[in-house]
């Protein structure tokens, strides 16, 4: 098991290895520079700031430095925040989007399970069809469209009622987090009711289900036991990746809702070609997304004991 | 676009109410009233607020409120006295003199020493300022700039501690417009010092000497301006407070927050949200932020653009009027005449108003013509699809889809559209990959000349390589002289050439449409400046 584990996360690390090294050239490849503005600079100052900036240095050379600071922990100066480190943006901000991201997936996983069971227990009646229209609408209306109209939504609530019923936007408190968590786990939740119906489906006239029922337990004894068991599994395989992309893809909600989470420097980053952002937050998300995949991986073969993760190891 | 600010004077405030008469004067802000915070809500950050790096428009509306430089800007734009409470100015340079009542917020009075270093400190190499070149008409800021001389050798000295003086490096008629910018802002050597690299990161690294002090900074989520107990004009300070409880880049979540009173002041609505205002019955107000919109042609050799009659061809199908209604489609948009926008100031009167420039009216069959003898000059039967390069907003695309089916219905040319990301296109602009580049330019300072130098030969903002030697002459004669006239008449005529050569063809002057709620009153809207600015803003009492 120990021998997996450090297995996997040396594969993970040369991984995270090669990230940096792809978005560091694709980022030199793509036209333009951090430093030009709206306005053209005279040569002089445009000299200055890359002195100042190192971006004078031959581009290996640059590489180089980078690499050794990242190793060191140390991502660098922002260009377009000039006096704030890449380390001071994800400390201060991705715990919000953290935050954000395990609420939409709780709400994501549990509706998921519950409404994909519902979904399997009445198969082919009316709240399969209900809910099934519902996935539909969810895993095909992007999410932007559903935070412009949750938000208007509280809007005319407010509005109408007189009262502050939930904040329409901001950050702080679990009221602020309601709305955002639920649009951003709504995708989620309705591909997990998806997968959470196939595979209750899958095992509903298995063996091990027809000998319960042979044996006189109770339908819900049954349903928990055996099927649902059983049947979690996969939800939980891309409960990780899921993890991962809801924390690092809330960008349309963080900016409807104006939270100050990580996603909005991302993208804000990538326009602004701000080098040392964007490097540090792809190795951040990177080995984010690595960690949590050989996280699941390792959880999954404890939950199910028919995988043994160190036998496979061995392979 | 940066609308990088200042101004001297124009009424850019004179406001429009579009559905409704505008607001009624009724009761100005009493005192003793709870509640004087003003809310507002952020697109972006300010990315920090040392003034000598600033760039940005969220930047200078900060610093614009919490710092204060020799002069600042009144309501019309005009420019009344800051620190300085009075000043003398000629051809050779200015003195400015200093109240001595002027404090920072830790109660230390602010003397001409806290000038001197932030000038020096702009114009050093090693401070990599963006904006030093803003400094360059005082003496020898250029040549400090480009690591030639020390930075003590700037033309700026003060012989007491209450005494400014500037020397120029060639008469500058605008100089005094430029002391109200926020580059120009003082800033104190010791307290600087003792920050280092962390000077302006957070509300606690910084000292005031404006009305507010910044007195909260949650990065990416909000931030607070209190009032300056210490600002020696702090009576005529309304409001105690100004709260920016949200940011976001989202228009349509700002409106949310407009309609959910968590904000007093939209200041910005496009063309969508035009409607729902009007459906909402907002009582919207606009004005001409300074921006002038245009078609910028490349100049280089083998461009089909670098042709005088293909450029004509294009300028004569266009009808401005139609493309402003049709395509900007914001109520008291102009149609753009020249390249100097028509709210800037001449010597006496508005620019425009001394120096009249016709519209051109569109004349199809003139084009036709001019398009045949445009490829027969170039020798070619038909005249390759021209690269059209545009950013990535709704209105560019918009406005690239208009241009492609007008200039095929009319002149059978093609439009090749490419279609950047804003870095991507200041890229291909500098390198010139484009054949039509539709730019803007927002004013750095007050006066024409933030706008006549654009299409100099030696002006890096020149990205089509439009070269006039008569225009170049004509631009430094203006630039020679601090009188008024001359300037304002050397000027026009470059302007003219320019555009009947077809260096650029004007698109339009931008104008924003903004609403606030009726508890506010005063705020104040800039073209150069901190804009919105909320200095001489209040809050209604209202009756209980």
């Amino acid at each position: 098991m120990l021998k997996y584990t450090l297995h996997r996360l040396l594969t993970g690390l040369i991984t995270v290895f090669f990230i940096a090294t792809i978005t560091f050239a694709a980022m030199h490849l793509v036209p333009g520079d951090p430093i030009s503005g709206a306005k053209a600079m005279s040569p002089e100052i445009r000299a200055n700031l890359e002195r100042k900036y190192g971006l004078d240095q031959p581009v290996l050379h640059q590489y180089k430095v980078y690499l050794t600071n990242i190793v060191k922990g140390d991502f660098g100066i922002s260009y377009t925040q000039q006096n704030r480190s890449v380390n001071d943006i994800i400390r201060d901000h991705f715990p919000v989007s953290a935050t954000l991201g395990v609420l939409a997936i709780l709400i994501a996983a549990f509706g998921g399970v519950i409404f994909g069971s519902l979904t399997a227990l009445f198969r082919n009646k009316a709240p399969d069809h209900l809910i099934m229209f519902l996935v539909i609408l969810g895993i095909s209306v992007p999410s932007f469209v559903f935070a412009a109209l949750g938000q208007y939504g509280v809007t005319e609530l407010n509005r109408f009622t007189g009262k502050d019923i939930l904040p329409v936007g901001g950050w702080g408190t679990l009221s602020h987090m309601l709305l955002p968590s639920l649009v951003l786990g709504l995708g989620t939740m309705a591909f997990l009711v998806r997968l959470m119906r196939s595979s209750i489906l899958e095992v509903m006239n298995l063996d091990y289900v027809r000998t319960a029922k042979a044996k006189g337990l109770s339908p819900m004894r049954i349903f928990l036991g055996h099927k649902l068991r059983n049947a979690v599994l996969p939800v939980i395989t891309v409960l990780g990746p899921a993890i991962a992309a809801i924390t690092t893809g809330g960008f349309v909600v963080e900016s409807v809702f104006a939270i100050p989470g990580l996603g909005r420097y991302f993208v804000q980053a990538v326009q602004q070609l701000d080098y040392t952002v964007i490097m540090g937050l792809t190795v951040f998300y990177g080995s984010f997304l690595v960690f949590m995949v050989i996280a699941v991986d390792i959880i999954y073969g404890l939950i199910d004991p028919r995988i043994s993760v160190a036998k496979r190891s061995a392979v | 676009m940066k609308n990088s600010t200042l101004v001297i004077f124009m009424q850019l405030t004179a406001t429009v109410a579009l559905t409704t008469p505008g607001l009624t004067s009724s009761a100005l802000a009493a005192t003793g009233s709870a509640n004087k915070t003003l809310s507002y809500a952020l697109s972006t950050e300010p990315p920090q607020l040392n003034s000598l790096k600033s760039t940005d428009t969220e930047s200078f509306f900060i610093l614009g409120h919490t710092m204060e430089g020799l002069t600042r800007y009144g309501k019309s734009g005009e420019i009344v006295p800051g620190v300085a409470e009075k000043w003398t100015m000629n051809d050779q340079g200015a003195t400015f003199t200093l109240r001595k009542n002027a404090k920072w917020s830790d109660g230390k009075p602010v003397t001409a020493k806290d000038f001197l270093f932030s000038w020096r400190a702009l114009v050093n190499p090693k401070t990599a300022s963006e904006y030093a070149f803003i400094m360059y008409p005082v003496k020898n800021a250029e040549a400090i700039n480009k690591g030639k001389l020390d930075p003590k050798e700037l033309g700026v000295s003060a012989p007491d501690d209450y005494t400014v003086k500037v020397v120029f490096e060639k008469p500058c008629g605008y100089f005094l417009g430029l002391t109200a910018f926020g580059s120009f802002m003082p800033i104190r050597e010791d307290f600087y010092n003792s920050k280092k690299d962390r000077y302006a990161a957070d509300a606690g690294d910084l000292v005031y000497n404006g009305p507010f002090m910044l007195t909260k900074w949650t990065h990416g989520a909000s931030l607070a301006l209190d009032k300056n107990p210490n600002y020696w004009n702090k009576d005529r300070i309304a409001l105690d407070r100004i709260d920016i409880p949200y940011i976001t880049p989202d228009n349509n979540a700002r409106f949310n927050f407009f309609k959910d009173n968590k904000v007093d002041l939209l200041e910005t609505l496009n063309k969508d949200d035009l409607q729902k205002a009007q459906a909402e019955r907002l009582k919207m107000k606009n004005f001409a932020d300074g921006t002038l919109l245009f078609l910028e042609f490349n100049f280089r050799d083998k461009r089909p653009t670098a042709n005088k009659n293909l450029r004509k061809a294009i300028a004569s199908v266009f009808n401005a009027d139609e493309y402003v209604n049709r395509v900007v489609g914001i109520p008291g948009t102009k149609a753009g005449l020249g390249l100097i926008p028509q709210w800037l100031r001449g010597s006496k009167d508005l620019f425009r108003k001394e120096h009249p420039m016709a519209a051109r009216k569109a004349n199809v069959a003139e084009g036709k013509k001019l398009i045949e003898l445009a490829k027969k000059e170039m020798g070619v039967t038909s005249i390759p699809p021209l690269v059209w390069l545009t950013g990535d907003t709704p209105l560019s695309a918009k406005e690239a889809e208009y241009f492609q089916s007008l200039l095929k219905t009319t002149l059978g040319l093609e439009l090749k559209i490419d279609k950047q990301i804003f870095k991507q296109r200041l890229a291909k602009m500098s390198a010139g990959d484009f054949d039509i580049v539709a730019a803007g330019w927002g004013p750095d300072y007050s006066d024409p000349m933030t706008f006549a130098e654009l299409m100099t030969s030696w002006n890096e903002n020149n990205r089509g390589q439009y070269k006039n030697a008569a225009y170049d002459k004509l631009i430094r004669s203006a630039q020679a002289t601090a009188h008024a006239t001359t300037r304002m008449t050397a000027m026009a005529d470059a302007e003219k050439l320019a555009i009947d050569d077809f260096a650029i063809l004007p698109l339009f002057e931008r104008t924003k449409v903004y609403v606030h709620h009726d508890r506010v009153e005063g705020i104040v809207r800039h073209a150069v400046g901190p804009d919105p600015d909320f200095t001489m803003a209040s809050i209604k009492t209202t009756k209980q």
